[in-house]
């Protein structure tokens, strides 16, 4: 188990060296001088601007420049600097991730204490009253989008009752709305319906019924048996879910004012700060890699099947059948 | 002679969006103890649904079952748990009926843990179950997915007798298994019906299966029972029309033998809201128009009980 994960972090390198390279080359590609942008808004000469292109190095070969940027990245964890307003993109990100991190942990724990009972319930009480009502408001959640359950909910419960506040960072109380928002919105509902489809093919299965008759009860039958059978699909989504939302929720971001990964990059995209843009999305790609590899493993945990897959191809090298 | 099991006009109906679904309609039969009643029948026809009423793992519509004398139809969870402590089931796909996260020794230790059972005597119980059903020690802490389709049949079974069950419902236990295993599997639950007593309600729709293990035979074609006769007079003297296509469609080895395979044409009566009247009159090469009349099973020869109106008739008898 332990060569397993090793193993996949090793992976992980030549993966993250991958997504540099395409994302640096793409944005080698993106038309605009970045001599110009870095020199800001106003006229400048050919002087001006041949000189700003020599001391950013741009003048050199895409080869040698690539060289450098992975060198740093690799030696020293160096995405560089931003070139519109020169701040090191190492310290934006370490400043504003724990932000982003707070509201991802928050929405995909509201996510599953919501969803994963109601998505069994649901399964379990199929086709009744109960299991309709919850399809009806679920899919009404799937259709609001979030910064509209945001807005909502801060005319509500910020500018009305004045319960949280409406903007900005600090106490717990501020990622509040932000969180419900960015979950509701988001994958709750999408959450629940999974939960219930898989729980639902379980429940008809002969695994569930062989339960019943050894003689359990109901409950245990539920979440003895049918609940961590149907768990890797549940699984597969918080983990994809929670992946994404390391990116940024940029829209709750923005509305609630925080200072977090998403308004970042989006301005970086909006101000073509190609070394910001660069930086953040190998930073994304690298938290979502370390997600995957998180998800896989509490697969084996809720699988001794694919457990037994791990530890085989460990023992062996590489064995991939079943 | 002393029956086990009492089936009086049970009937399970399923409601669907296009109507009521007969899976079993108005079914009588009854189980000698120590005895094996094998139930016969296409896909569909309900069997399975019958066999999984009677122990109760659906509730039935209407009708009684009495389980030793007593109307098992209608229990408290009380009971219930108590009458699952007899009456057990072995299914058809040991693949899909084992939870892939439990050990061979945590699904047969599961029963005796809720019945109760000290530590110990849960540990040596599931030794003595693994033995029985001849299961290596070794394979104590394997999971399903590391054993073959005879294994885990074997597990399903040792599972099934855990509680010392008397009445235990086979639904295809053999079915999705190769040949050679299947004999093994059978007989395998014939020495165990000798040696423990037990009582099965074997569901198949292999004739040469039924053939081999049971003692009475129950024919059921779509909800219904069409004949119930002991083994060796259905197989010598059937007289349903349906049993007699069943039986000549039977592969034989004998190259000699007359080729008189009836085959079987038209569809199979919808088992959604069906009309009175004879289920089989629509492929029943002998139907007439006094089949629309109700066919109730009766008895027209000693023991020998059928579903047809005009089975004297078709059998030359009257």
């Amino acid at each position: 188990m332990i060569r397993y994960v090793v193993k996949r972090l090793v992976i992980l390198i030549p993966t993250l060296l991958v997504v540099a390279i395409i994302m640096f080359t793409l944005m080698d590609f993106v038309p605009g001088d970045p001599a110009v942008i870095a020199l800001g808004s106003g006229n400048h000469t050919q002087e001006e601007i041949e000189l700003k292109r020599e001391s950013m190095g741009l003048n050199k070969p895409y080869i040698t420049r690539l060289g450098e940027y992975i060198g740093n990245l690799v030696f020293h964890f160096d995405f560089g600097t931003s070139i519109v307003d020169g701040t090191q993109i190492k310290t934006a990100i370490s400043d504003r991730f724990p932000n982003t991190l707070k509201i991802a942990i928050g929405s995909i724990l509201v996510t599953i204490i919501v969803g994963l009972p109601l998505g069994i319930r649901t399964a379990v009480r199929a086709n009744t009253w109960e299991d309709k009502i919850a399809l009806f408001v679920t899919l009404l959640l799937d259709c609001m989008p979030s910064f509209w359950v945001g807005l909502l909910l801060v005319l509500l419960f910020a500018l009305k009752l004045g319960w949280f506040p409406s903007s900005g960072v600090g106490g717990l109380k501020y990622f509040v709305l932000p969180v419900i928002a960015n979950s509701l919105g988001g994958g709750l509902a999408g959450f629940t319906r999974q939960t219930r489809a898989s729980m639902l093919e379980v429940i008809r299965s002969d695994l569930v019924t062989m339960a019943r008759s050894k003689g359990l009860s109901e409950r245990e039958v539920i979440y003895g048996h049918a609940l961590p059978n149907a768990l890797i699909p549940i699984i597969t989504i918080v983990g994809m879910r929670f992946g994404q939302m390391l990116g940024g929720a940029t829209i709750i971001e923005v509305i609630f004012s925080i200072p977090g990964l998403g308004p970042y990059l989006v301005n970086g995209i909006g101000s073509q700060d190609y070394t910001v843009v660069t930086g953040g999305i190998i930073f994304i790609a690298f938290a979502f890699a370390i997600i995957m590899l998180l998800t896989d493993l509490v697969y084996a945990f809720v699988d001794p099947r694919i457990k037994a897959q791990y530890v085989a191809r460990n023992r062996k090298g590489g064995r991939k059948d079943e | 002679m002393s029956e086990l099991m009492e089936v009086k006009h049970l009937k399970k109906y399923f409601k669907s969006p296009r109507g009521t679904v007969h899976a079993v309609d108005d079914v009588c039969f009854s189980i000698e103890k120590g005895t094996t009643v094998g139930l016969v029948g296409e896909s569909g026809c309900g069997k399975s649904t019958l066999g999984r009423t009677l122990i109760h793992l659906s509730e039935s519509t209407d009708g009684q079952i009495l389980y030793q004398g007593r109307d098992v139809t209608r229990l408290n969870k009380k009971e219930l748990i108590e009458f699952r402590k007899h009456a057990q089931i072995i299914f058809q796909d040991p693949y899909s009926s084992l939870d892939p996260r439990q050990t061979v020794q945590d699904i047969i230790s599961e029963p005796l843990l809720l019945a109760k059972y000290g530590k110990d005597e849960v540990q040596r119980r599931a030794r003595e179950l693994m033995d029985t059903v001849g299961i290596e020690k070794r394979l104590r802490m394997s999971y399903p997915h590391e054993l073959d389709g005879g294994r885990r049949q074997r597990v399903g079974i040792a599972r099934a007798l855990a509680l010392n069950p008397e009445f235990i419902v086979c639904d295809e236990p053999v079915s999705s298994l190769d040949v050679s295993i299947q004999a093994q599997i059978l007989n395998l639950l014939m020495d165990l019906q000798e040696e423990l007593g037990l009582t099965y309600l074997f569901i198949t729709h292999d004739m040469s299966v039924v053939r081999h293990i049971s003692k009475k035979i129950c024919v059921m074609y779509l909800g219904q029972m069409v004949e119930q006769c002991e083994k060796k007079e259905l197989f010598e003297h059937p007289l349903h029309p349906y049993t007699k296509a069943l039986l000549s469609a039977i592969p034989t080895t004998d190259i000699h033998a007359e080729k008189r395979r009836i085959m079987l044409k038209g569809e199979i009566t919808s088992p959604i809201n069906p009309k009175p009247g004879c289920r089989f009159a629509a492929r029943c090469p002998y139907a007439k128009e006094s089949c629309n009349e109700p066919a109730t099973l009766r008895e027209v020869a000693p023991g020998h009980l059928v579903a047809c109106a005009r089975a004297e008739e078709v059998n030359c008898m009257a």
